[in-house]
């Protein structure tokens, strides 16, 4: 039976008794459904992550465009919930 | 014929010719907007002013230089997933409903930089999940067939846009067959390009081995030139890829086209009046001399159950971003310590399928269960991936219906999420195998459109339009 209370938290969700319930019906009933794939049998055959071939594509060590318009690091910082000067506010992390 | 009735290609001629201009062509749109969005309600924001302005600066552009291309001085609507700098890009979720893009999606610098006018963002399910834009944190959008009936989703705001002559032509983005179904639903021609064709940077993720933005429009030949301006490879997105020169430039000759349809797309399920049309369209190639032939797909039964264990955990991982720290809704000034953000702004924020979404990725990648569910969906992901290659094998281009019925009510599916689900079951393995596929009218039952879905194969976009151009000009 899926945890669905260990699960939230993973997913960093608050959670109500009743949504709790809920998913628990709902997540159990689409689980049911794609059981339907232990029908294949998998064993020699390959996962595919993503389709087109490309392996390992790695870009110069320069900083793009994006990185270096001072514009854009002020728009960015604008859309923040939380600031301090030029920096993002959190929560202590470190006790 | 009003201006905002223009196709791409008879707006471009006017404008080349100065039967009109820009500034004219994009205030017509905009009062369509006016009188029409109240009812269909496709835009989630608008932008008169800026696009305006930039109609204003082509109409100049274009008295001093002649050389302006197809795209120029065109009115577009943006769905509200792909970041346009400065305006807002919510994608209809609350937890983004007041960030503004601090950039511009490599889509969009495209568009731009052809001269394209942006109009506005248009409405879709929450963080592109969904079928119907009833997901949408803020309100669905209707169909403009019938106001009784969804759009599709989820770029429904996109298509019905295009259908109600709200704009000219739109962009959207696919991820399980979230163009293609609105475009059917609303009776407009809608793209899924390859996988990597178009750059998928500033497109908020979703899924990221599975999302295409492509364009919505009102003929195939507008696809194309939407197509053409923006595919191709960028750094910024290092899973795209160029279209090779060679297929770029193969010559289409009907008489020489092999199409297959699948018998697995054509089963049970299949509204009949659907059936029907779809395959009189297949008929109407085949009087054009294309060779028609049935073949097999046989992990197409397990399409829908791979995409729904893949799309979610790739899902629950690219939404881990909306923390409430870096931008949108927070519950920063009500919360105690850390995991108290985290935890009330993700709450409150999501809406109720991202967040079931996210719980059931959380949950397939979780200790114990990667194996069980994430690594045998990829598995069949590659069996799905060589069964189109197979196929493609013995032909060009594969035919089949896009979505089972016409669009729906409003309130029929939306309180079972696997009904629900079960709309994209002839779309989600064109994105599980990467290839590309196009959603085109092809009749209507009860006056709903219905939709035709030809896929090629990886890279075979030239082949998609070649044929669907060849069944537009005879209808």
């Amino acid at each position: 039976m899926i945890d669905v209370k260990h699960i939230a938290k993973l997913a960093r969700f608050g959670l109500t008794e009743k949504e709790e319930e809920k998913f628990k019906k709902e997540l159990s009933a689409i689980l049911d459904f794609v059981a339907k794939l232990n029908e294949i049998d998998t064993k020699n055959i390959e996962p595919t992550a993503q389709v087109t071939g490309t392996i390992n594509v790695f870009g110069n060590d320069e900083t793009n465009l994006i990185c270096e318009d001072k514009q854009i690091k002020e728009d960015i910082l604008k859309n923040a919930p939380a600031k301090e000067g030029r920096y993002f506010k959190v929560k202590r992390v470190l006790e | 014929m009003r201006l905002n009735e223009l196709t791409i290609a008879q707006a471009a001629r006017g404008l080349k010719r100065k039967e009109l201009s820009s500034v004219e062509l994009t205030q017509t749109v905009f009062e369509q907007i006016k009188k029409r969005d109240l009812k269909v309600k496709a835009f989630l924001s608008l932008d008169e002013k800026g696009a305006l302005s930039s109609a204003k600066e082509i109409d100049e552009k274009r008295a001093h230089e002649d050389i302006l291309g197809g795209l120029a001085g065109i009115p577009v609507a943006i769905k509200d997933n792909i970041l346009v700098r400065g305006l807002k890009c919510s994608a209809a979720s609350k937890i983004l409903e007041n960030y503004v893009a601090p950039y511009d999606a490599t889509v969009i610098s495209k568009l731009k930089e052809a001269g394209a006018v942006i109009i506005g963002k248009t409405n879709m399910d929450e963080f592109a999940m969904g079928s119907s834009t009833e997901n949408s944190a803020f309100f669905a959008t209707k169909n403009p067939y019938d106001l009784q009936r969804v759009p599709g989703g989820s770029s429904g705001g996109s298509a019905a846009a295009v259908a109600a002559n709200e704009t000219i032509y739109a962009l959207g983005s696919d991820t399980g067959g979230s163009i293609r179904q609105p475009a059917s639903f609303c009776g407009v021609v809608g793209l899924k390009p390859t996988y990597g064709a178009v750059s998928r940077f500033g497109l908020m993720a979703m899924a990221s081995s599975l999302d295409q933005i492509g364009p919505i429009t009102k003929t195939v030949g507008d696809c194309q030139t939407v197509f053409d301006a923006i595919n191709g490879k960028d750094k910024l997105d290092s899973t795209s890829v160029d279209l090779k020169k060679e297929i770029r430039n193969t010559k289409f000759e009907i008489k020489n086209l092999r199409i297959g349809m699948p018998k697995e797309y054509f089963a049970q399920g299949l509204d009949e009046h659907v059936d029907k049309l779809v395959k009189e369209a297949i008929k109407k190639l085949e009087n054009l001399g294309a060779r028609v032939k049935e073949i097999n797909l046989p992990y197409s039964e397990y399409a829908l159950a791979c995409y729904y264990i893949i799309m979610p955990s790739e899902v629950s991982a690219n939404l881990a971003r909306y923390d409430g720290i870096k931008y949108g809704y927070s519950e920063f000034d009500k919360a105690g310590d850390l995991m108290e953000v985290y935890l009330g702004s993700r709450h409150h924020g999501f809406g109720a399928e991202p967040r079931r979404r996210i719980m059931l990725g959380t949950y397939t990648l979780s200790a114990g269960y990667y194996d069980a569910y994430y690594l045998k969906a990829q598995k069949v992901r590659t069996l799905i991936e060589q069964d189109f290659e197979k196929a493609f094998k013995e032909v060009d281009v594969i035919m089949t219906p896009v979505s089972p019925t016409p669009a729906f009510k409003f309130g029929e599916k939306i309180d079972d999420p696997l009904k629900m689900y079960l709309s994209d079951i002839y779309t989600v393995s064109i994105n599980l195998a990467g290839v590309p596929a196009l959603s085109m009218p092809c009749g209507r039952v009860d006056g709903l459109p219905v939709g035709l879905q030809i896929v090629g194969p990886q890279m075979g976009e030239p082949l998609i339009f070649g044929t669907a151009l060849a069944l537009e000009q005879n209808s």
